[in-house]
């Protein structure tokens, strides 16, 4: 199924929050994630399903002033 | 000891460092560790950024951090809009563990001046959903009150352009807006240099945050301890209360008892 990653588009099978980031290797604690212009809690990660269309959005702390 | 009992308290929490640091533009991790160890900063900036889902042997910053030893304040950079700042911040604080925020909402990409309509808007709805604000802000008393009214932590007004080394441009503002709020003035961008950070707390600021001042110096852990130096005494100063300025001279040795 289709779905935006970090303004990207992209292809994948319908999986989890939780998969898809343990699949794209990121670990979930040093990141905040954003599914559809809604902050999605860590607690959420495992029971979320990503959907066709959804847009999703990780990030994480770098450095800045 | 002079120091022991002038913490900095932000939203009730208590520092002994007065100088706050960023962590960007450093050549390595490493060097970036060094200097923040130099500074004695407690406070950390960083920014909030997009995950490179393609590159993920990337080092984290945060593999590089002590959270334990460091409260960080993630920043809103880059951000123009209300929308945009309120937005990282809700991400910031998922991806953090705290609910301090440094809100910059720009208004022009040459001078990263702000834009303080967008950013008393940011701020309003920010505070409501409980974060505390630290705003970086022109040195314009009256948005200074503003931001104070709506519930912000402190204000922390640019000294000059962010990067420029200008250095305290306007230390008349700064004198009003400390008289103008009761927040802690923390002076944020421009500093270039010690003399700086000192200038910005004899004035009576009660910190400085610097990023480039240190990161861009030629040797960047050196500038960092001239800063954490600086900074220590300007406040000393400030508090030993300066003599005043005099356009005469006042002689220091005595008149009397002098060979004829």
């Amino acid at each position: 199924m289709n779905i935006t990653i970090n303004g990207e588009a992209a292809t994948i099978d319908p999986l989890s929050v939780q998969e898809y980031l343990e699949q794209l290797g990121i670990d979930p604690r040093r990141v905040a994630v954003e599914l559809n212009r809604e902050i999605l809690p860590k607690g959420a990660y495992p029971g979320t399903a990503l959907k066709e269309g959804d847009s999703i959005e990780i990030v994480h702390f770098v450095g800045g002033g | 000891m002079l120091e022991k009992n002038d913490k900095l308290v932000i939203a009730g929490r208590e520092f002994d460092s007065r100088l706050m640091v960023g962590t960007g533009k450093y050549a390595d991790f490493p060097q970036m560790v060094a200097a923040i160890e130099a500074s004695g900063a407690q406070i950390i900036t960083v920014a909030v950024r997009r995950v490179n889902i393609t590159d993920r042997n990337k080092e984290s910053l945060l593999d590089h951090i002590d959270l334990k030893k460091y409260t960080l304040l993630p920043n809103t950079a880059g951000c123009y809009s209300a929308e945009d700042a309120i937005r990282t911040c809700r991400l910031a604080r998922e991806a953090g563990l705290s609910d301090f925020v440094k809100l910059e909402v720009l208004g022009d990409e040459k001078t990263l001046f702000p834009n303080n309509e967008e950013l008393l808007k940011a701020a309003a709805v920010l505070i409501k959903e409980g974060f505390t604000v630290l705003p970086y802000t022109s040195d314009d008393p009256i948005v200074c009150r503003r931001l104070e009214d709506l519930g912000c932590a402190a204000v922390m007004p640019l000294g000059a352009p962010i990067g420029s080394g200008l250095g305290i441009r306007n230390p008349y503002n700064l004198r009003i807006i400390l008289d103008t709020v009761k927040v802690p003035v923390i002076v944020d961008a421009g500093v270039g240099t010690a003399s700086d950070a000192a200038i910005a707390m004899e004035l009576g600021c009660h910190g400085v945050l610097m990023n480039t001042g240190i990161a861009g110096a030629q040797d960047p852990v050196a500038m960092a301890l001239a800063m954490n130096l600086a900074v220590r005494a300007g406040r000393l100063a400030f508090r030993a209360g300066r003599i005043p300025m005099k356009l005469h001279a006042n002689a220091s040795s005595p008149l009397s008892g002098l060979i004829a």
